[in-house]
């Protein structure tokens, strides 16, 4: 018999999709039969307590969370999220109920015996409920009391080898796609510089000192499977500059249907024989390419490197051999300014251990955001109010025309004195004796 | 219930203490075929909905098998994970940006035993625990924010919405019919703490009354000048206010500045807005992440409100599904909806869609604005 009853939720149990109900009551059954004897370190009863208090918010339609409290581990200033609710009396097991973030591992791979692990500390100390994972990117426990987050941290830390990720006015905990580990289209190891990056920014990810939220996102190619472009104030998207590649000899396989275009995930719809001039040449952006003699030409000077048709024939294109990536900087989502997309701040740079280039860059823009930004100024904020031009110069990037979609559209440029022959000062007396008052 | 001690001191917090140590390092999870080829893979191909192989340079081949899932999961449920990774994968696993579950074996022959074996195991509740689809151009799994289950300025739930749209949109998550991916997302306020603003379609909670003022606590529980800079519109400014024969310091709000973003009460949580009546959701659509073709896009907001209607938010399920079908039917292939959008105009998606449409959706948010109208005699009647 359930402790609450739940007739909204329950409707949520039927139909295909993995019911998350079903999921929460099957925890709450686990943990009243106890089956391992564990000396649970928070009620027993949290997971009814959850059912119930979102039983009562689908009714109200309203939640019943409160606001955050300052909890943490010590010495560090994110990573924990505290949540109150706000009919303790009614549901006293989630009366307290913190966050904690858990960093993730890179592309999210796991062994099984480190995963068990978590659920077990997790089982004692916590609700048991976690997301697998949080928007970011961390592993999310999700519920436990302010006494037991010092034993999970230290648990973490000491059995596990692991940390917590950033919350609050920190580095994000970074995030990145599955890259070169399973990827052909990944121009640079996501993981690696993921990894390295987290690693060297330990203080900042820990400690806030920041005006507002940073996130770093690292994308293997142009097609974005992470979204970096669109939620990252720092997006590493990768690239190449020199040819795709080509193998005439997969292209007439596409062509004659012994392979299926697109990787072959146009299956269930007759969408009749492949067309290369018209489901690749005539839709590539820049037209850079045509068929001469048989053969796939690509004026790949001219290319602007969308990956349509990579995507398209991944057996016959390959990415160019001379890779690394592009930097676009500034991207959030719409509180408070309105919504920003990464704006392209280094058009190409080699991305090898140690990344000394790419740090520069780093350090010179959280320099400059640390000085000017406002309270809750997010970066991107910081480079409409300043300038694109500002930005320029703290991060010493020489102006090119890759930085633009087109050229400004009116001539109020904010000229500085030093680019004005002969200065700004200028004498009076001397004006008026060739212009009457 | 008895405390047990880790061997923290909490006298001595400093004793032992491990910091600044990071995530576990990502090569020490990697099957063995993933370590031998990274960086050396050739082509990949998806063999049927959720199955794809990765071919290598040395032959080797890595045979993925996707599945979706909650991504609100219990222990439990991670631990039969972990009994399919070690039955089928040697333990390995692992979870795609997107929420969904990846196992991923060595050979073909793996393949058929860990495909029925994930298809087979249901919950109580009749619904599939790792339904496997979700690649190429299906609808795959939605990412999405807390909502209702844990969070304090939500609009809307979000586990919710999604369980009802997934299982309306299950069809096309089991199958490669539509003409590119298509992406849902959600997030249950305009915080977006899940980023939903550049997707396919976007379901985003959104409150529609300006904050109620706990006048008496006001004072007590925040710190005025911060919740009046908290406002992106000015809309916030001081009051004395009577209460109980006693003058208090407190705030007055301009409701008709008032955008109800909530950054008030996030600041102050004496300034509640969330309301029954009041909250509900946006659809915007037409946004996308990647560069392919087109630039990435923001979403466009296409519907204005949807009250909240639990447990099954059936008329948001209805409209979307109804677009995601009139996108299917008329989009090229390799079109992203956004793209569909932009080649027949918005005047004839609107149509297409039977969308009504109102003032709420023509821009007036500040100079972004201007640039949506329309500057040009090119249209359609």
């Amino acid at each position: 018999m359930a402790k609450h009853e739940t007739p909204m939720l329950d409707q949520l149990e039927s139909g295909p999709w993995p019911s998350f109900v079903s999921d929460l009551k099957q925890e709450a059954a686990n943990r009243a039969a106890n089956p391992n004897n564990l000396e649970y370190q928070i009620p027993v009863d949290v997971v009814e307590d959850i059912l119930g208090v979102l039983e009562l918010s689908f009714k109200h339609g309203r939640t019943h969370w409160k606001h955050g409290g300052i909890v943490g581990v010590f010495g560090y200033g994110g990573g924990v999220i505290g949540r109150y609710c706000d009919q303790p009396e009614m549901f006293p097991g989630v009366a307290h109920f913190h966050t904690m973030r858990v960093n993730q591992p890179g592309a999210k791979f796991y062994k099984t015996d480190f995963l068990r692990n978590l659920c077990d500390l997790w089982d004692l100390r916590g609700s048991g409920i976690t997301n697998m994972h949080g928007s970011t990117g961390d592993i999310i426990f999700l519920g436990t009391r302010t006494e037991q987050l010092e034993e999970i941290f230290y648990d973490l830390t000491h059995k596990y080898n692991q940390d917590l990720g950033g919350s609050g006015s920190n580095l994000r905990t970074p995030a990145d796609c599955i890259g070169q580990a399973r990827c052909e289209y990944a121009c640079y190891d996501t993981q690696g510089l993921c990894y390295h990056l987290t690693q060297e920014y330990q203080d900042e990810l820990h400690r806030p000192a920041f005006p507002y939220k940073f996130k770093f996102k690292f994308d293997g190619c142009p097609n974005c499977c992470v979204a970096s472009i669109a939620r990252a104030d720092m997006s590493f998207i990768g690239t190449w500059r020199d040819n795709i590649g080509i193998d005439q000899e997969a292209v007439q396989a596409y062509i004659g249907g012994e392979l299926n275009p697109n990787a072959n995930d146009h299956g269930d719809r007759d969408w009749g024989a492949f067309d290369i001039q018209k489901e690749v040449i005539d839709l590539c952006p820049t037209e850079c390419m045509w068929m001469e003699d048989g053969k796939l030409m690509i004026d790949d000077k001219e290319c602007n490197r969308c990956m349509h048709c990579i995507n398209v024939m991944p057996r016959a294109l390959r990415i160019g051999q001379d890779r690394g990536l592009s930097i676009l900087v500034g991207a959030k989502a719409p509180i408070l300014d309105g919504a920003q997309m990464g704006s392209l701040l280094v058009p190409f740079v080699k991305a090898e251990d140690p990344y000394d280039e790419i740090k520069e860059v780093i350090e010179n823009l959280w320099d400059w955001w640390m000085e000017e930004g406002k309270n809750r100024e997010r970066l991107g904020e910081l480079i409409k109010r300043q300038g694109f031009q500002k930005m320029l110069e703290v991060t010493g990037i020489k102006p090119m025309v890759q930085h633009v979609q087109e050229p400004r559209h009116n001539p109020y440029i904010f000229w500085k004195e030093d680019e004005v022959e002969g200065g700004f000062d200028r004498d009076i007396n001397e004006f008026r004796k060739h212009h009457q008052r | 219930m008895a405390f047990v001690s880790t061997g923290y001191d909490p006298k001595e917090p400093m004793k032992d203490r491990i910091t600044d140590i990071g995530p576990r390092k990502y090569d020490e999870f990697y099957p063995p075929v993933i370590a031998k080829n990274k960086g050396k893979w050739l082509y990949h191909e998806v063999l049927e909905p959720g199955v794809l192989v990765h071919v290598a340079e040395s032959g080797d081949e890595v045979y993925t098998v996707r599945c979706g899932g909650a991504r609100l999961m219990s222990v439990t449920h991670i631990r039969e994970i972990c009994e399919i990774a070690d039955k089928h994968c040697d333990g390995y696993l692992r979870f795609t940006t997107r929420n969904n579950i990846e196992f991923m074996v060595d050979s073909k022959d793996k393949v058929k035993p860990l495909v029925d074996d994930l298809e087979s195991r249901k919950f109580d509740g009749g619904s599939y625990k790792f339904p496997v689809g979700g690649t190429g151009t299906s609808i795959t799994n939605i990412v999405h924010t807390q909502g209702w289950i844990h969070c304090h300025t939500p609009a809307t739930d979000a586990s919710g919405p999604v369980k009802a749209t997934m299982d309306v949109l299950f069809d096309y998550f089991k199958s490669h019919k539509m003409p590119a991916k298509l992406r849902v997302s959600l997030a249950c306020c305009l915080n977006m703490c899940g980023a939903v603003h550049c997707s396919d379609i976007a379901i985003l909670g959104y409150h529609r009354k300006p904050p109620i003022l706990d006048h008496e606590y006001l004072d007590k529980m925040c710190e005025i000048p911060l919740a009046i800079a908290a406002c992106p519109t000015a809309a916030i400014k001081p009051a004395k206010v009577e209460f109980e024969g006693q003058k208090l310091n407190s705030v007055a709000v301009k409701n008709e500045r008032c955008m109800f973003c909530g950054n008030c009460y996030t600041m102050c949580p004496s300034m509640p807005l969330s309301d029954q009546e009041g909250d509900g959701i946006v659809l915007m659509v037409g946004g996308k992440v990647s560069n392919r073709i087109s630039a990435p896009k923001f979403s466009k907001v296409v519907v204005a409100f949807i009250p909240n209607e639990p447990p099954r938010w059936p008329k948001t399920t209805e409209a979307i599904k109804n677009m995601v079908e009139k996108y299917e039917a008329n989009a090229n292939k390799y079109e992203r909806l956004g793209e569909w959008a932009e080649r027949i105009g918005w005047e004839r998606f609107f149509d297409i869609c039977g969308l009504e449409f109102t003032h709420h959706l023509i821009d007036d948010f500040r100079d972004p604005a201007y640039y949506t109208w329309r500057q040009t005699t090119q249209f359609k009647f």
